[in-house]
């Protein structure tokens, strides 16, 4: 879910095939795609859908390790042990997600340490929510709630992807997402029926997270330049307008249950569309963020950054020890 | 600089089931490996046994064989179907 | 010989504050550990260590019977009133300081709980047993990594020996037994800590060899925690940055 809103940015080209041999690969994948048939990593595929789905997955990835930072920010102020303990739990599934997304991507032919180089250089995007900060303990909840929430929308549908890895890789994901979505609003609801205190952070951190989450299911469709070919690849199988009018219809009966206020004077239900209307989030602000300028995205780059230069003894230090291993090993 | 080397990894989620490649990982050493593994994809509790193998260590078939490797295995008399076997006769 | 209420209640504190402690230094390496396996890795070892903690201050809460529940000991109680070793409330430093520390406290805890899984309290065996499996992941994981840094390069070499020798004075107050250690050997509730203290010393001897470490001399060592005389700074601020929704919410009931 934390590519679907990233088709900004240039257009992926799709080159008419070359030669004879090239047309047939490429009927033979059209074929496998429409039939329902998996790409795997050694199958031929167009060059367009390889770099695709690069920038799709590796997006996806780079959204779980950065992800991890606004929650990171938290756990060790958590109210109870409890929370401690789910937040952890959740902070580390999302690590693991990254891992699973990142050796997804590895198959098609790229090198992590060439992704993450991107990622701290500033150069890949990764989904534009986690530039926001978490200021209260609300916000762990409107995260759990809400920015899984919209998460899982796409997620659901990404199990279906036509590129194995990332498809089974998906699978494995919403399998463990589960319980992120309901700890965040168990979250919000404890808060909601707590102390006036309590519910006045809560909807006050709704009023910051409402139109991000919006946001973060993309550009409007009509300012959307790859969805047509990601959409004939099946790589991507809801536009961003479907999935956010989703996300909202579901989203509003649940704050509505906790008498908490989403902070859009246009929204109102639609009774012949059977949908809510709804306001248009900022998207001037949107574009900011996604060209590095949002709250925070050069303090969560600059975290990782610095966690992986100073991590640079480490990393060389358990090679230099393997290498030592394997040659005791073999003069043995 | 070089980087901690991609291993292939295979578990077992209990006992009477087959090993099955779940995914991959980087580690500098294979002990390190196992226990990424574990943490990686045995977090709920699936697995009984894990292999780790160094992803260098695979040799796989070529997809551009495909034809020629797996085709000729294909005999229809090596299925059930194959056989008519009048409905009468029970337990087969 | 049997341990008073209270007896038992400052011992199970010491337990719980151990891996509460531990667990909250370890929280704070999200999102700076070397690389995203290792933050794997290190998030499974602090959600342990929470677990045990949970386990260990529940059980002292009832034992105190004075209506404090797990949160009431970990978010209101003062420096004062913490029970923890000094080696847990040190702080992370380089990442040699942090799997060095990881590696001497679980190592002892491995001999610890091996020894609670005996004991007469029943809960207290149930606990320690279930503790025990997660332990001895940590010093696998730990002691790997001290032999890897010890024996890898120049720098990790110089890093993981400068670690050592600063947490070693820290190492005494876990093998020397005070007046309740020994009232709770007595009373079969603990194992007696003269005898697991040299099996631990062995065990960590032999990983420092193979880490191509120096064993530090023994000097002064630091004490004050486990019996709250004297903690160090640190944990002052460890408690103000956990306990703070608590206490500036404190007619919060639930959260």
């Amino acid at each position: 879910m934390y590519s679907q809103g990233l088709d900004v940015g240039g257009r992926i080209e799709s080159r008419k095939p070359q030669t004879a041999a090239e047309a047939a690969q490429e009927e033979l994948f059209r074929r496998k795609i429409e039939a329902e048939i998996k790409i795997e990593p050694t199958d031929w595929m167009p060059e367009g859908y390889r770099r695709t789905l690069i920038r799709q997955i590796s997006q996806h990835a780079h959204s779980e390790v950065v992800g991890m930072l606004p929650e990171g920010n938290w756990v060790t102020r958590a109210p109870t042990l409890r929370r401690k303990a789910i937040l952890l739990a959740k902070i580390q599934d999302e690590a693991g997600h990254g891992l699973y997304l990142y050796s997804a991507c590895e198959t098609l032919g790229v090198d992590r340490a060439e992704l993450i180089a991107q990622l701290l250089a500033g150069k890949a995007k990764y989904s534009s929510i986690f530039n926001y900060p978490t200021l209260t303990w609300a916000d762990i909840g409107m995260i759990g709630w809400l920015v899984d929430g919209a998460a899982i929308m796409n997620q659901v549908a990404l199990q279906r992807c036509s590129y194995g890895p990332y498809a089974r890789a998906m699978v494995r994901i919403c399998r463990e997402e589960s319980f992120h979505q309901r700890q965040g609003y168990e979250i919000v609801m404890t808060l909601c029926r707590g102390t006036a205190q309590q519910r006045r952070m809560c909807q006050d951190a709704l009023n910051r997270w409402w139109w991000p989450a919006l946001m973060m299911f993309g550009p409007p469709d009509k300012d959307s330049v790859h969805t047509p070919q990601s959409t004939e690849w099946k790589i991507k199988r809801f536009t961003n307008d479907e999935l956010r009018q989703k996300f909202v219809d579901a989203t509003v009966p649940q704050a509505q249950y906790l008498g908490l206020e989403i902070p859009d004077p246009k929204l109102r239900w639609n009774p012949e569309r059977g949908h809510y209307d709804f306001g248009d989030p900022p998207w001037d602000e949107f574009w900011r963020v996604i060209r590095g300028e949002g709250p925070c995205n050069r303090q969560r780059l600059e975290q990782r950054r610095r966690a992986f230069e100073e991590g640079a003894w480490v990393r060389e230090a358990a090679l230099a020890f393997a290498e030592k291993r394997r040659a005791r090993r073999r003069a043995a | 600089m070089k980087e901690w080397p991609v291993w292939e990894v295979f578990v077992r989620p209990r006992n009477g089931l087959d090993h099955r490649h779940v995914g991959s990982l980087h580690a500098p050493d294979a002990e390190m490996a196992l226990e990424l593994a574990r943490d990686l994809y045995c977090r709920r509790g699936e697995g009984s046994s894990i292999w780790v193998v160094p992803a260098e260590a695979i040799t796989a078939s070529r997809p551009e064989e495909r034809e020629s490797f797996f085709e000729p295995l294909e005999k229809e008399y090596r299925h059930a179907q194959h056989y008519e076997i009048p409905p009468e006769v029970k337990g087969m | 010989m049997t341990a008073t209420n209270g007896q038992l209640f400052e011992y199970l504190l010491r337990l719980g504050d151990d891996a509460l402690i531990l667990g909250q230094r370890l929280c704070e390496l999200l999102g700076r550990a070397p690389e995203i396996e290792e933050e794997m890795a290190l998030a499974n070892i602090a959600l342990d260590c929470i677990g045990q903690a949970r386990l260990f201050l529940s059980y002292a809460g009832e034992v105190e019977g004075a209506g404090r529940d797990e949160d009431a000991l970990a978010f209101r109680r003062d420096v004062l009133d913490f029970r923890n070793l000094l080696l847990v409330e040190l702080p992370n430093g380089d990442f040699a300081h942090t799997i060095g520390r990881l590696f001497l406290v679980s190592s002892f805890k491995e001999q610890l709980y091996s020894g609670l899984c005996g004991s007469r309290d029943a809960r207290l065996a149930a606990i320690a047993e279930k503790a025990l499996k997660e332990v001895r992941y940590h010093v696998r994981h730990s002691g790997e990594w001290v032999i890897r840094l010890g024996d890898g390069t120049e720098e990790s070499h110089r890093r993981m020996q400068q670690a050592i020798d600063l947490l070693w004075p820290y190492t005494g107050e876990l093998y020397t037994p005070d007046a309740l250690d020994r009232a709770m050997a007595e009373a079969g509730i603990a194992p007696d800590l003269e005898r697991i203290g040299p099996t631990w010393l062995e065990r960590v001897e032999a990983v420092l060899r193979e880490a191509t470490l120096e064993r530090p001399q023994d000097g002064w060592m630091q004490a004050g925690g486990k019996d709250g005389r004297m903690h160090t700074e640190y944990l002052g601020h460890i408690l103000c940055e956990m306990q703070f929704l608590q206490r500036a919410y404190p007619d919060a009931v639930a959260w």
